[in-house]
């Protein structure tokens, strides 16, 4: 009970922080309603994202349909908010596995150190010398191409960032008397790195964590647009603007909204970051 | 400073025999058999199993690892599987067109991307800064590939200034290296302001002011020196990162570089472009990481004077070095 009430105060303290950056709450704000789009898509969209209309081919905005409709006669509007779940999923899930991976080896390299973090850390060398994109489109096209392998293409891809982040925080935790204490009690390895390592030194990674979602939803959509991702018929905003190109010549804006959709998503996520990053920072506290 | 870099290349060995490792581990588990893709469905089992045999895919993974490295050593990157001709003389023709691209990119990102930065760092808190600020988030938050079809559609189809596609003329340049200098600008200008930043509150700067210089001066001469040790880093990882973006830059372009190659590799399955592709790409990466970590020792002298000395406080003053510049590389 003790332990809740104190990490609430410590939410509410970056909360404090946080609502004095107005972008921030703007960017938050913004994330919480691309969410909820996502989450809700079958009840705002107003019609099914593969319902076809030959009559209505790359038809102009209308009253029924508010965007238009792309060259097979889809609402263009249905297909941006179905896209959502795609696109956002993508982010999110690739850095949940980004970062899973890459707390437990920066957390097992830096708690350990000697050989286990040398090794851990050449290890990292050459999964960096490879540039990630390129690491990332090898990946999900030799698994071949779906948005399963795309999010673990994209997850595997960004380990890297996340465990040279938590190992370096780690290495700030790992002389702290709590853990002599707990090792003192006779608490195993494991049980310290999770209980006591993990919890305390994975502050500085809520930033990164924020912003990798942004940067994954990018690289994600690139993914897509290059047929990688997410197939057809579902909608996904990389794979809206690749379906967009064909007519890119007559109607250019078919190719507009999905671009400004990623766009908006990412800029959220990093405005985001860069507040929380200032909320954290106990420089600026005060 | 040699034997600096000595090390370093020979650090690069085992990271680049680590990179061939894992490539081949990766293409080793996935399913897909390269000799029933080479032949087509209508092959019997045998010729599938005669050219496996003959491609040396029956042997055990590290038989075919010490092989691969072997024939790299020598000089063999292996034989396309849909062309029949050798990968690296396929390669070597398309090098010059993703080297070409990525410097030309790169270099438009710094010739924006700096003065913008120093143009927002000494405007704080001014609308000019917050405009700069606001303008490099948007343009780091893009999609790449969606801002080079804009620019297409813009400049190529709307205004025929540019050609769409192709790099037969210098005209074609331009907008595959906009394309690419966009967010990579974003992010130098960002990195740009707050070094700046960071350098102009030091009690040196304050010196060169006092002593009446111009603020001119002041600002090229003391700050801006001071502030592009961290800079070299940041452009080193974007010259380096664009190398894996200049793969959707060149398909869409259709300028026949190393990414797309690569990417028809995937497409087709070709395993020896993959394998290789990826290795030689890697290799230029980890060559210019060590390029920039070098000018980074030859710029600043606190890292240059701590070679110098190096056989006195060797150990610990090293890897506390390496450390920092790891959190300042990630």
């Amino acid at each position: 009970m003790k332990i809740k009430s104190r990490k609430k105060s410590r939410l509410h303290e970056i909360w404090q922080q946080l609502k004095k950056n107005r972008l921030a709450v703007v960017a938050l704000f913004i994330i919480i309603l691309l969410i909820l789009v996502a989450l809700f898509a079958s009840f705002i969209a107003p019609y099914p994202y593969s319902q076809q209309n030959a009559k209505l081919s790359n038809a102009p905005p209308s009253a029924e349909h508010l965007l238009g409709n792309d060259k097979l006669g889809r609402d263009i509007l249905s297909r941006l908010i179905y896209g959502s779940q795609q696109s956002l999923s993508m982010g999110v899930i690739a850095v949940a596995i980004a970062a899973t991976l890459g707390i437990l080896l920066g957390a097992v390299a830096g708690y350990f150190g000697g050989w286990v973090d040398s090794l851990c850390m050449r290890l990292l060398d050459i999964y960096q010398a490879i540039p990630m994109f390129l690491l990332s489109v090898a990946l999900a096209a030799i698994m071949g191409p779906s948005l399963r392998n795309a999010i673990i293409a994209l997850g595997i891809g960004t380990v890297p960032g996340f465990a040279r982040i938590m190992r370096a925080s780690v290495l700030t935790v790992r002389e702290k008397e709590y853990i002599e204490a707990a090792r003192a009690i006779n608490a195993g390895n494991g049980r310290i790195i999770v209980k006591h390592i993990i919890p305390n030194a994975i502050g500085p990674l809520i930033v990164q964590i924020t912003m990798g979602i942004g940067g994954c939803v990018l690289a994600g959509s690139a993914l897509s647009f290059i047929g990688l991702g997410v197939q057809p018929p579902i909608p996904e905003w990389g794979a809206l603007i690749s379906d967009a190109r064909s007519v890119m010549r007559q109607y250019p804006t078919q190719a507009l909204y999905p671009g400004i959709c990623v766009m908006v998503s990412v800029l959220a996520c990093n405005l985001l970051g860069d507040g929380l990053r200032d909320a954290l920072d106990p420089r600026l506290k005060n | 400073m040699a034997r600096y870099i000595g090390k370093r290349l020979l650090l690069l060995i085992p990271v680049l025999l680590g990179i061939a490792l894992v490539v081949m581990i990766i293409i080793d588990i996935t399913p897909g058999d390269p000799a029933r893709m080479m032949l087509g469905a209508q092959a019997t089992q045998e010729q599938v199993d005669a050219l496996r045999d003959q491609l040396g895919l029956n042997d055990p993974l590290p038989v075919r690892y010490v092989r691969y490295i072997w024939n790299v050593v020598r000089g063999d990157f292996g034989t396309s599987l849909m062309s029949k001709r050798p990968v690296i003389s396929e390669m070597m023709e398309r090098f010059p067109y993703t080297v070409k691209l990525v410097t030309l990119g790169t270099a438009f990102s710094i010739l924006i991307g700096i003065p913008l930065g120093i143009f927002a760092a000494t405007h704080q808190r001014t609308w000019k800064d917050n405009t700069v600020i606001f303008i490099s988030l948007i343009a780091a938050s893009m999609p790449s590939f969606w801002f080079a079809l804009l620019l297409i559609r813009f400049f190529g189809v709307k205004l025929r200034w540019l050609p769409i596609s192709g790099v037969e003329t210098w005209q074609g340049w331009v907008l595959p290296c906009a394309a690419m200098a966009l967010g990579l600008a974003a992010l130098i200008a960002r990195q740009v302001r707050s070094d700046m930043l960071e350098v102009i509150r030091q009690d040196y700067i304050t010196t060169a002011r006092a002593k009446g210089l111009s603020e001119g001066k002041v600002i090229y001469r003391h700050a801006l020196k001071n502030a592009m040790i961290p800079v070299i880093m940041v452009i080193g990882g974007i010259f380096g990162s664009s190398l894996g973006g200049s793969l959707i830059t060149e398909v869409i372009y259709s300028i026949p570089g190393l990414g797309q190659y690569i990417m028809t590799g995937l497409n087709n399955r070709d395993y020896p472009i993959i394998q290789s592709g990826i290795l030689i790409i890697s290799t230029m990466f980890a060559v210019i990481i060590l390029i920039v970590d070098v000018v980074f020792a030859l710029v600043d002298p606190r890292i240059r004077l701590q070679y110098a000395r190096k056989r006195k406080g060797k150990g610990e003053k090293q890897s506390e070095d390496k450390e920092s510049k790891e959190v300042a590389a990630s």
